[in-house]
């Protein structure tokens, strides 16, 4: 009965109830948005990081990323084997063994930087088989090259080509070798797309004179967020001779502007929902105030104040819920489309982004737990609101009320 | 002859600190069950401030009220509130019906409140709604009723918790004079027939002249009251 009276006098005020709902339902869709945006962009940037090279874990020897040479190579034992495979949580790992050379091809040379790596296992850790743009993807034992698309432009060479490598191998020997350009691979980073080239771990093990090392393990971990919690147990197995580094180490800028980001994000949905809190409880303000004599009949006639409570609860969250269920509804269908068809941007940003190695668009995330988080915040505001009539329903006197 | 209402020395005063208003002055009342009576006086008499003492709405600052056989002076307010639900029935001016809900509704509301069945309460608003001569009514929204009708919807709705008695503050004031003869014809009836006690404050002559008996307030006392036939021309 209390359910239908508050059904029914929802309905009394047709346009107040619709207005109120109407801007629930809008402040739920720009919040469901507005987060769903900035938790995809964010999740489109971690993906492309540690997608594009770095991958969201690696082992290094100790010392290695702040003195990236040769010399911080390791020797990957069978102990380190074993670690990796029985350590839970690891998707897959690839060995990479990474220096600096020069690469020429007829008059022209460029600065590049050579990765050793073993191509079946990186198509599990960067995808990197589908980077491939033109020509074929290594194998293990091929003894060609792959290299990156703005690279072999500058190059002027394509596939079939020939390229020379010229650079320093371990303790200062030479390191020179003739390669046949197998395929160019294609990076969503701009950076990536001039400066990398891909052998064989073997080949580039032969060509660093750098037998059975390697620089840096890559590893994919079957669950990104329980990420921290895997490097620290690789940490403490693989010992002080290693260093086991995330993402977040390997680029803390990164970090920081997710941070930055996410600063302005809570800001832009604070004020929202600010602003339809005080929609709804002027709403509310209005309607108790426009209804004290009735209260006063009920009161006066046998309700008692903890049900008119009640039924007054059940209006305002009525009216909350309703706004705020049809807005995820509505916001489901357009965060899946933000999502398959995101919005791309351009200018400064864009280059902004470009130059940390991002492709420039805004994809949506459809994770659940932003819908359910931000219609629960606007569920609480409704029931904080609440307070007010439930408040003032305590507090009625029937015979005040009704002289009113 | 059996006392439903018994009012013992009752004063009640507003803003005792500042300006006191005694707008019930020590008034002693008895009410028998069947009485048809009148509360009459002048404008701020304390026939309002008297009625909702009677009906447990108000609290008194001094005396007792005793309302068949129980003192609900000092009773906590839950406990009055499930008293006027059960024992009193209220007729008001205006506002007396919730506007969302209809003519049926209004009056089942009540006995729902009092956690009637479903067959209980269909029987006993269909009756009711015949007395007050609504039947074709039923499903109708307050708003779509006249003034006279909306007041023997609440008539009905005062009666549908079978209560001792009905208060009634000025039921006739917002109502034409065929209207008001109307509603009086049902209380009357239901007074005659159902053995229904009413106590019902007034200023219209032609209502008072319905009642048996008049109690007149003067300045919160009561100066007079009187069994009609004595003073019936
Ligand atoms: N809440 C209140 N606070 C202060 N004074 C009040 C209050 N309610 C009533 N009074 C005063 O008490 C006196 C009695 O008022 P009451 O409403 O009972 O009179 P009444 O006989 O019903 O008048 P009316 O015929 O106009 O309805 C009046 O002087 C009124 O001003
Ligand atoms: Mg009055």
């Amino acid at each position: 009965m209390l359910l239908l009276l508050a059904w029914r006098n929802l309905w009394r005020n047709k346009s107040r109830s619709l207005i109120t709902m109407a801007s629930v339902f809008c402040a739920v869709v720009l919040a469901v948005l507005t987060a769903a945006l900035q938790q995809g962009v964010w999740d489109n940037l971690i993906k492309n990081v540690v997608g594009y090279y770095t991958g969201y874990l690696q082992i290094h020897h100790e010392g290695y990323w702040d003195d990236q040479t040769l010399e911080n190579a390791f020797e990957p034992t069978d102990s380190l084997q074993t670690l990796l495979q029985t350590t839970p949580g690891i998707n897959t790992s690839a060995a990479r063994l990474e220096s600096f050379v020069l690469a020429s091809s007829g008059e022209k040379t460029r600065g590049c930087i050579v990765v050793g790596v073993e191509p079946a296992r990186e198509e599990g850790i960067i995808h990197l088989r589908e980077k491939l743009a033109k020509g074929t993807y290594l194998t293990q034992t091929d003894d060609g090259a792959m290299v990156g698309e703005e690279l072999a432009k500058r190059l002027s060479i394509g596939v079939g080509d020939t390229i020379v490598l010229l650079g320093q191998g371990m303790y200062g020997s030479m390191a020179a070798g003739k390669f046949a350009i197998r395929g160019l691979l294609h990076f969503g980073s701009p950076e990536l797309n001039e400066n990398m080239l891909f052998l064989s771990l073997p080949n580039a093990q032969t060509l660093f004179d750098a037998a059975g090392l390697v620089t840096s393990i890559v590893i994919s971990p079957t669950d990104t967020r329980a990420l921290d919690q895997l490097a620290g147990t690789l940490n403490n197995r693989a010992g002080p001779t290693h260093e086991v580094m995330t993402w977040k180490e390997m680029m803390p800028e990164m970090v920081q502007s997710i941070a930055a980001d996410s600063a302005g994000m809570y800001i832009i949905l604070g004020v929202l929902y600010l602003v339809i809190s005080f929609g709804i409880f002027s709403t509310l303000l209005m309607m108790v105030a426009e209804r004290q004599r009735e209260f006063g009949m009920l009161v006066a006639v046998g309700l008692k104040k903890r049900k008119l409570a009640w039924m007054l609860t059940i209006e305002s969250l009525l009216v909350t819920l309703t706004g705020s269920v049809i807005g995820i509804l509505v916001s489901i269908p357009i965060a899946h489309y933000l999502a398959k068809n995101p919005i791309r941007f351009s200018g400064q940003t864009a280059e902004v982004y470009e130059r940390f190695g991002f492709e420039a668009i805004f994809p949506a995330s459809t994770e659940t737990s932003i819908f359910l988080t931000q219609g629960l915040i606007v569920l609480v505001i409704g029931l904080v609101l609440s307070a007010y009539p439930i408040f003032s329903a305590f507090k009625l006197e029937a015979v005040k009320a009704m002289r009113k | 002859m059996e006392i439903v209402i018994d009012a013992h020395n009752v004063s009640k005063v507003y803003n005792p600190e500042t300006i006191p208003v005694h707008a019930v002055n020590n008034v002693h009342l008895h009410v028998e069950r069947g009485e048809f009576t009148a509360l009459v006086g002048p404008s701020g008499s304390g026939k309002t401030t008297l009625l909702n003492l009677l009906g447990g709405l108000d609290r008194p600052n001094e005396g007792k009220i005793v309302i068949n056989g129980t003192d609900i002076t000092d009773m906590k307010e839950n406990q009055l509130i499930d008293f006027r639900l059960n024992n009193i029935g209220f007729v008001f001016q205006s506002f007396n019906l919730i506007p969302v809900l209809t003519a049926k509704e209004n009056i089942e509301f009540i006995m729902l409140l009092q956690g009637a069945s479903k067959k209980q309460r269909d029987e006993r608003v269909q009756t009711l709604l015949k007395e007050i001569g609504l039947s074709d009514k039923t499903n109708t929204m307050p708003s779509q009723l006249s003034g006279g009708q909306q007041q023997r919807v609440a008539v009905a709705r005062a009666l549908a918790s079978k209560p001792q008695f009905i208060l009634a503050d000025e039921p006739t004031a917002n109502l034409d004079s065929k209207s008001a003869s109307d509603l009086l014809d049902i209380m009357a009836k239901l007074n005659k027939e159902e053995n229904m006690t009413f106590i019902f404050s007034t200023h219209d002559s032609r209502v008072i002249e319905r009642a048996r008996r008049v109690v007149t307030l003067v300045d919160g006392r009561i100066t007079s009251d009187t069994a009609t036939f004595q003073i019936s021309h």
